[in-house]
């Protein structure tokens, strides 16, 4: 197992490698000058080359690639186009939302979409079923900045028992944490959750369907020791799959969610960078989120050995 | 308890905790002395000589503080600068500062500060750099005095020093001013009313300000930038929000005491909120601009510039690009409307059109035979889409060869530079919008300028337009300035025709009943409001 851990974080590093070149070309490839927007609209055309040498854009691009990974290599990841400040502070100032918002939606939609998908498979077919179902439809169809405005309509306008927009850290206290997070965990929430409550009772209805399942209701064991310790189980290797893509695609998929509560998380810094062209911060960013993806991944695959024994690394 | 419920009880309790931990009411309350300002943009850059963005103005004006300052009729007032002399040949100017200015690291304000920070907006603005085509020499005399010699006189030295919009001149110390124009500069230690706690920033977040203690404002009442910089309250918080939507809610809730800029479909939503204001604090507004590329076909040929100008109701663009008529008046006049140098002369195609019948001939007689027209928009910028949905339309049933390409406004401020045909990524048009503070004199305004290759994005050459505009920054007074100004207008819309103005629009802004004070101004200024 160790061994096998220490291979896929050492795997990580051509991964790394090659998703650094391909942003860096990408991004360098793409129309649009910070020089450009820095200048402004008065400016000359001198002005802005003068940014651009001041920028160091008027190199050749593999020697300002040397430069970014040489910058890497010392752990450090530059410093943003426009704010002057290091790229590393801005991602350290952001992770904290979006890490939060995620783990948050995770607790949320796992605590609620499991006992929907198992009890939609226990009893298929039924009104119960067809219930998780228009949910989990409805949780596919309405899009986040929807559900989102209907949330600040009921909650902040009208009853006005939540904030519109913001993120507050725990150090500020529990109550106004915690009152920040609901909406937007209730939005990104609800497609996450359809996800897994859909995933949940397909692979539910497959163990079900087993023999053992069969042998260990005329055995007379409880309905839910059933469903729980013996279909569940054998069940959640494919669930735990979809739960680690979405919490990868969760944390890239934050983007909306912020920016409708404007929570200063890493998918609105990322936009922002697109948006005015901020390469360092873009690159920093991907580097970390495919630093991410890996992990996740990683941790994934090591669950399995948890829930199904068989499985070996 | 069964499983499945035992499941449901850690997600109830989070709610249930959540909700009895919220407070019925106010989240927004945050006391009377914080005001909480969703500006128009988020702060990218705390240098407004290293950019020009609008926002980064306003933060300067909040941190830094200038010399002279331009009151309500336009007029030069001093600010930081407590007397001045000239000699009698207008050669010579000495500036004695206010005694007690101080930066906001404690250290008195110098005149190397100012003469150093002089040199270094002097590099980068416009009107800077045509002030120092006529500085011979600027220096110190002590600590509290300095000197600028000039080459040639230059009656509008005072009025450059008091530039009311991008880049303003702002003051800043030696140490910082000394830094390459093309750089930021690291901190931003002003003399202004409000210092920057930049421990606080988060770009794409909040920026916050408290009161400078120790800044002595002057005494007259407030106008526009001039007058009285009194901070009203202790501390300032910029909210971005970037949609609109929440950011008008959060008005709404109480969670922000003043939306700079809410979008004109959004106004309606304050409608029912009596604790709102919705109101025009900027007198002037703003021009909506159509720019022709003057060195690539077709519009290298002025009969077709003509033709399109003759195909612009400026009332379609207003209505797309402003919404509600009380926000927008159509304008022809380059300089502004309601501005001192306002004319109607030369502009009879403007205020008479939109003539299609005389359009379609002059199409003829431009000899056009259908090369393609490349039409910029960034669908990022509501009031840029909507001039070039308007111009698409109004130029296709004219039966001119027309491609929209729609990106976003990076990608589009990136391209204008390109000076190549259509063929290899050039463009042909593109629209955007400016501010009166940058088009209502010829001093400021760039985009009537003809100055061929040096000139603004689009490259117009016409000489006489350059040449009167050197004697506009000569003549001796208002009324020849008039002239001048009605004579570079009647050039720019008979012969050379750089742009289009597509009507005067403003932008309302909304507050809370609770704020007293806010400053009938172009510029958003933040002092001497009130907060009740």
């Amino acid at each position: 197992m160790f061994a096998y851990i220490v291979r896929r974080i050492l795997a990580t590093i051509p991964v790394m490698a090659v998703v650094a070149l391909f942003v860096f070309a990408l991004l360098h490839l793409s129309p649009g000058d910070p020089a450009v927007i820095i200048a402004g609209d008065t400016a000359t055309l001198d002005d802005i080359a003068r940014i651009r040498q001041k920028l160091g854009l008027d190199q050749p691009l593999y020697i300002q690639f040397v430069t970014w990974v040489w910058g890497l290599l010392h752990g450090d990841l530059g410093i943003s186009i426009f704010t002057n400040l290091p790229v590393s502070k801005l991602i350290a100032q952001r992770v904290e939302p979006t890490v939060t918002l995620t783990i948050s939606t995770l607790i949320v939609s796992v605590l609620a979409a499991i006992p929907m998908g198992v009890l939609a498979a226990w009893k298929a077919g039924s009104w119960v079923d067809r219930v998780v179902m228009v949910f989990a439809v409805l949780g596919f169809s309405v899009p986040v900045f929807v559900l989102a405005y209907l949330l600040i309509y009921v909650f902040a306008i009208w009853t006005d028992l939540l904030p519109v927009q913001g993120f507050v850290t725990i150090n500020a206290g529990l109550g106004p944490f915690l009152s920040h997070l609901v909406m937007p965990t209730l939005a990104l929430g609800m497609v996450f959750a359809a996800l897994i409550a859909r995933m949940t009772r397909a692979s539910m209805l497959d163990v079900l369907a087993q023999d053992y399942i069969r042998t260990a209701q005329a055995k007379g064991l409880a309905n839910d020791k059933v469903l729980i310790g013996h279909a569940l189980k054998n069940a959640a290797v494919p669930i735990a799959t979809v739960v680690g893509i979405g919490v990868a695609a969760l944390i890239s998929g934050v983007v909306v969610t912020e920016t409708v509560f404007a929570i200063p998380g890493l998918g609105r810094l990322t936009v922002d960078a697109i948006l005015r062209r901020d390469y360092p911060i873009i690159q920093g960013i991907i580097l970390v989120f495919s630093a991410a993806y890996v992990l996740i991944n990683l941790l994934v695959d090591l669950s399995y050995t948890f829930l199904d024994p068989r499985i070996r690394y | 308890m069964t499983s499945f419920a035992r499941m449901l009880r850690l997600p109830g309790a989070i709610v249930a905790l959540a909700l009895t931990f919220a407070p019925a009411t106010g989240w927004a309350e945050a006391g009377p002395k914080t005001l909480r300002f969703i500006p128009q943009a988020d702060l990218r850059s705390i240098d407004p000589i290293w950019t020009t963005a609008y926002v980064t103005r306003n933060f300067g004006y909040l941190v830094f503080d200038t010399l002279f300052s331009l009151d309500k009729d336009f007029k030069p007032q001093p600010q930081m600068v407590d007397r001045w002399t000239v000699s009698d040949d207008k050669l010579t100017w000495r500036f004695t500062l206010r005694e007690g200015l101080k930066w906001h690291d404690g250290q008195p304000v110098r005149a190397p500060d100012c003469v150093v920070s002089l040199e270094r907006w002097g590099k980068r603005d416009t009107l800077g750099q045509k002030l120092m085509e006529a500085v011979g020499e600027m220096q110190a005399v002590d600590d509290n005095t300095f000197a600028i010699s000039l080459k040639s006189p230059f009656p509008l030295i005072l009025d450059a020093l008091g530039k009311l919009s991008s880049n303003v001149p702002f003051m800043m110390p030696e140490r910082l001013a000394k830094t390459d124009a093309y750089q930021q500069i690291p901190e931003a230690i002003g003399s202004g009313p409000f210092k920057f706690v930049k421990e606080e920033w988060v770009p794409g977040n909040k920026a916050v300000f408290v009161k400078n203690p120790n800044y002595v404002p002057r005494e007259e009442p407030p106008s526009f930038a001039a007058g009285g910089k009194v901070a009203k309250v202790d501390r300032v918080e910029w909210l971005y929000i970037p949609d609109t939507a929440t950011a008008a809610a959060a008005l709404n809730a109480g969670e922000a005491d003043w939306y700079e800029q809410p979008p004109a479909d959004l106004v309606p939503v304050f409608a029912a909120n009596k604790d709102i204001v919705v109101a025009t604090v900027d007198p002037l507004g703003n021009h909506g601009i159509l720019r022709f590329n003057h060195i690539q076909p077709p519009f290298n040929n002025v009969k077709l510039r003509e033709a399109v100008l003759n195909l612009v109701d400026q009332k379609d663009y207003m209505g797309a690009a402003a919404g509600d008529p009380k926000y927008w008046r159509t304008c022809a006049a380059l300089f502004g409307c309601g501005t001192p140098f306002e004319t109607k002369a030369g502009a009879d195609a403007l205020l008479n059109g939109p003539n299609p019948a005389k359009a379609k001939q002059l199409i003829q007689e431009a000899g056009y035979k259908g090369e393609k027209i490349v039409l910029l928009s960034a669908t990022d910028q509501p009031i840029v889409q909507g001039q070039a949905l308007v111009t698409l339309d109004a130029l296709r049933k004219a039966g001119l060869n027309v491609e929209l390409q729609a990106s976003d406004w990076g990608t589009l401020i990136t391209r204008r530079t390109s000076k190549e045909p259509v063929d290899k990524n050039g463009w042909s048009i593109f629209h955007t919008w400016t501010s009166a503070p940058d088009f209502f004199s010829p001093a400021v305004n760039i985009l009537v300028r003809g100055s061929g290759e040096k000139a603004w994005f689009g490259w117009p050459t016409d000489n006489r337009i350059e040449a009167l505009v050197d004697a506009w920054f000569k003549a001796p007074d208002l009324a020849a300035q008039k002239k001048l100004a009605a004579d570079i207008q009647v050039e720019a819309y008979t012969n050379e025709i750089p742009y289009v103005p597509t009507g005067q629009f403003v932008v309302p802004t909304a507050y809370r009943k609770n704020l007293e004070g806010i400053i009938v101004a172009p510029v958003v200024f933040l002092w001497n409001v009130e907060k009740k």
